[in-house]
């Protein structure tokens, strides 16, 4: 055994995170920690990093009990962990971010040698890295390849790692699970934190999962599948469903040779051309910075056209506002929920009545009408909190997105704009999302889906196009497709 | 007018000047530095310098000893340090609030102590000025030497101070540290490294070079007045603006500051019917230009002005 843990219980204000959970690892094992957001994977992983000290529970490293107060601590037994959000300063220098946990005063003298001795690392594991690149020149592939290498500059034999694959694309994911493999190869060993079955399944050899704050069980993955785990995880059978194909209508929207600028001004939609119809899902797959953030954004009138026109019901709404599109009977489910979909300071019912004017009663805001309103998207919506005056920050991720889906379905759009409507939330959640989507769609409503999980578009789309470098490189019904080819056209292969 | 400006004699006077000038904005722009790069936003140096500037008054009034006097700057200054560090740090309130506080705060308690400890007299008192100190033979190099080489020991010290900072900032183990810290401080916390240690030392650090900049005038001019520092503090605040949080750059800063205000005294001192607050406000006019990113973006400390919260 090179690691135990036993009985760990953490309380974060009077909320049990982690109940008595048990977790122990071989050398040379990858175990995948598995469960949902919330289940307590993270906080356990803290604990064992040092980040926070458990109310209760030991841990043994190679035998010996341990009690490990800091990250400083961790880092010394040969514990490693790369974050979900990687702990790279952006503005320093691949170089600078490696060495900066052990510099001293003197480092100065000894840079040759320590850059030597991470040149030779980066040969023996076979990364592609350059050190004297700023981190943010870097994609995000690289980045989490720094983080790897980070943690074994330190000497760490067992890696914690958070999420991984999040932020990674097929292709990214394929890579980065050769690396993992070659670590082990080379006698390290792996806690792989997910909720994603399938890669649990391809990559671990053990597998606990967590659910609630308790351990429900370890298993090894080659005695069990996907449905089991599933089940597990959630704590009853879950099948996300695709959709059935609907009726189709007239069009709703049709975009046409659409331009449009990023943030630095590059050209970033280059004659993008679609058109959406009453009771279709238009699917948009694509690697994140293709330019799929930046035509939501004009659609919905957050960003400036450069050329090209939108049409919606006839109508040209190419540059019209925000507020304008909205009355156009167009929702926008919004990529960022926290900082473009909602107020965090705000209560519920604050939030759930933004954007809709018919809540004044002369001069003053009707408390009464937006109290039954948000009331009834409560209901409606199956939303989990206190009641229509908790602050919208105290709703989990899953229950905010539905607040603001309420919000905006409240409206009876003829066109939806969703963009990463499950991104980052758990199966419960997703579940009940594509079920509402689904639901909009068999109403005749046209919705523009724009994800980077591929199963999503898949199972919801009727039409999927691909985006690569601004421009929709191909676009067919999604029956016709499998995921192989998608995510060729995806990385510009195909 | 101009011919009386464009003698050798006028301009290697005035450019001494400038240096001189300089010199106590130059060092609390040195000592914000750190501070910013940390990741606070000291508003509060100008009633750091101002106390500093009492405290190295007094000490030097009572011990005779222009060594001590400004050794009590430096600790004033850097108690000043500690009170911005307990209440930005540790307490993790408002930066900016805490800085303007710090500054009325100062005001009032410099202008109470002063009458306290030296009651109303009609000569105000004083005591002796640092002397120039030329060096030998470099003073001698015609222009150069009249302008940099007979200077006092803490101008020359202040410039020394600069190529340091630049050493320690960006060569050394703990420059990475210190502006990691106000980059990320979550990421260089997982690195082991104590974010809430560095932050002190950074403030503190600053502050005493702030109540040295204060020592200065007073040790300059060999006395005290209410509220000396008339806004040194927040020029050498737009310095680490226009520096881009470079020692040397905001050594160029402080250098232009220190010409307008050394030119405008001159010029009143010529007797012009000259504006002369036309010229003060330039460097000002400068700072706002530089702000508005026109000559190219400068990259602020990432995590400038916001308190660290460690979970538990």
């Amino acid at each position: 055994m090179l690691l135990e843990m036993k009985n760990i219980t953490k309380h974060f204000s009077g909320i049990k995170a982690n109940d008595g959970i048990d977790l122990c690892l071989r050398k040379g094992e990858i175990h995948s920690l598995l469960g949902e957001n919330g289940a307590g994977k993270t906080t356990l992983m803290n604990i064992l990093y040092g980040l926070y000290e458990p109310d209760q529970g030991e841990i043994y490293f190679k035998e010996k009990p341990v009690k490990i107060k800091s990250p400083k601590e961790a880092i010394k037994l040969g514990i490693g962990m790369v974050h979900q959000h990687f702990m790279l300063i952006p503005a320093f220098s691949v170089l600078e971010n490696i060495v900066l946990g052990s510099c001293s005063f003197l480092s100065f003298l000894k840079l040759k040698e320590i850059r030597k001795k991470i040149q030779d690392m980066i040969n023996i594991y076979g990364f592609e890295v350059e050190l004297d690149v700023p981190v943010w020149q870097l994609s995000v592939g690289e980045q989490q390849r720094i983080e790897i290498l980070k943690t074994l500059y330190y000497g760490a034999q067992l890696l914690i790692l958070d999420e991984p694959t999040a932020v990674l694309t097929p292709k990214e994911t394929e890579d980065f699970f050769l690396i993992i493999k070659s670590l082990v190869h080379k006698g390290h060993s792996i806690i792989f934190i997910t909720h994603k079955l399938k890669e649990v399944m391809s990559i671990s050899h053990r597998v606990t999962v967590l659910r609630g704050g308790k351990k429900i069980e370890t298993i090894y993955t080659s005695k069990t599948n996907e449905f089991e785990l599933a089940r597990l995880m959630v704590g009853r059978g879950i099948t996300l469903e695709s959709k059935k194909p609907s009726s189709i209508g007239n069009t709703v929207i049709e975009v046409k040779n659409l331009y449009a600028l990023d943030d630095r001004n590059l050209n970033i939609l280059k004659d993008i051309n679609l058109k959406i119809r009453e009771g279709e899902i238009f699917g948009i797959a694509g690697v994140d910075g293709n330019g799929q953030k930046e035509l939501a954004e004009v659609i919905t009138g957050m960003r400036k056209a450069t050329g090209g026109k939108i049409i919606i019901n006839n109508l040209n709404v190419t540059n019209l506002n925000p507020g304008e599109i909205s009355m156009k009977r167009v929702a926008h489910i919004p990529e960022d929920r926290k900082n473009t979909g909602a107020i965090m300071n705000f209560t519920i019912g604050e939030n759930a009545i933004l954007g809709h004017p018919d809540f004044f009663k002369d001069f003053f805001l009707n408390y009464t009408k937006v109290k039954e309103f948000s009331d009834s998207l409560i209901k409606n919506y199956a939303i989990k909190t206190a009641g229509s005056n908790s602050p919208a920050w105290s709703l989990s991720g899953g229950n905010l997105q539905k607040l603001i889906i309420g919000r905006e379905l409240s409206e009876k759009p003829l066109f939806i704009v969703a963009v990463h409507p499950t991104r980052g939330l758990d199966l419960g959640a997703i579940e009940y999302i594509h079920k509402m989507l689904i639901k909009e769609c068999e109403k005749g409503v046209a919705i523009l889906l724009i994800s980077t999980d591929l199963n999503e578009i898949l199972m919801l789309s009727d039409t999927v196009g691909v985006i690569y470098k601004g421009q929709i490189i191909d676009q067919f019904p999604a029956k016709e497709t499998s995921v192989e080819r998608i995510g060729l056209l995806m990385a510009g292969v195909m | 007018m101009l011919d009386e400006i464009l003698t050798a004699t006028f301009i290697t006077g005035l450019l001494a000047a400038a240096v001189r000038m300089a010199t106590p904005i130059l060092l609390t722009a040195l000592g914000e530095i750190y501070t910013e790069l940390s990741g606070i936003l000291n508003i509060g140096i100008e009633g750091t310098m101002l106390a500093g500037c009492l405290a190295g008054f007094i000490g030097t009034y009572y011990t005779g000893s222009i060594f001590c006097g400004i050794l009590w700057g430096i600790i004033t200054g850097g108690l000043m340090g500690l009170i911005m560090g307990i209440l930005s740090i540790t307490l993790q309130a408002n930066q900016v609030a805490c800085g303007i506080i710090l500054n009325l705060l100062s005001l009032g308690m410099t202008s109470f102590i002063f009458r306290v400890v030296f009651g109303v007299t009609i000569l105000p008192p004083n005591i002796k000025t640092l002397t120039p100190l030329p060096l030998p033979i470099i003073n001698k190099i015609p222009f150069v030497g009249q302008i940099l080489f007979q200077q006092n020991l803490m101008v020359y010290i202040t410039f020394l101070l600069v190529l340091l900072s630049s050493f320690l900032i960006f060569k050394t183990g703990w420059g990475l540290k210190i502006r990691a810290v106000g980059e990320y401080p979550l990421a260089a916390d997982t690195m082991g490294i104590n974010v809430y240690n560095i932050r002190y030392i950074c403030v503190i650090a600053g502050g005493m070079l702030a109540g040295m900049g204060g020592t200065f005038l007073a040790m300059d001019l060999g006395m005290f007045v209410d509220n000396m520092i008339a806004g040194r503090g927040f020029i050498a605040l737009a310095s680490v603006i226009f520096g881009r949080w470079k020692p040397h750059g905001v050594m160029a800063g402080a250098l232009i500051f220190g010409l307008a205000d050394a030119f405008q005294l001159r010029l009143q001192a010529l007797g012009y019917n000259f504006p002369h607050e036309v010229l003060l406000m330039l460097p000002y006019v400068l700072t706002i230009i530089i702000l508005t990113g026109i000559l190219g973006k400068s990259h602020a400390p990432a995590a400038l002005t916001q308190p660290y919260i460690k979970e538990k």
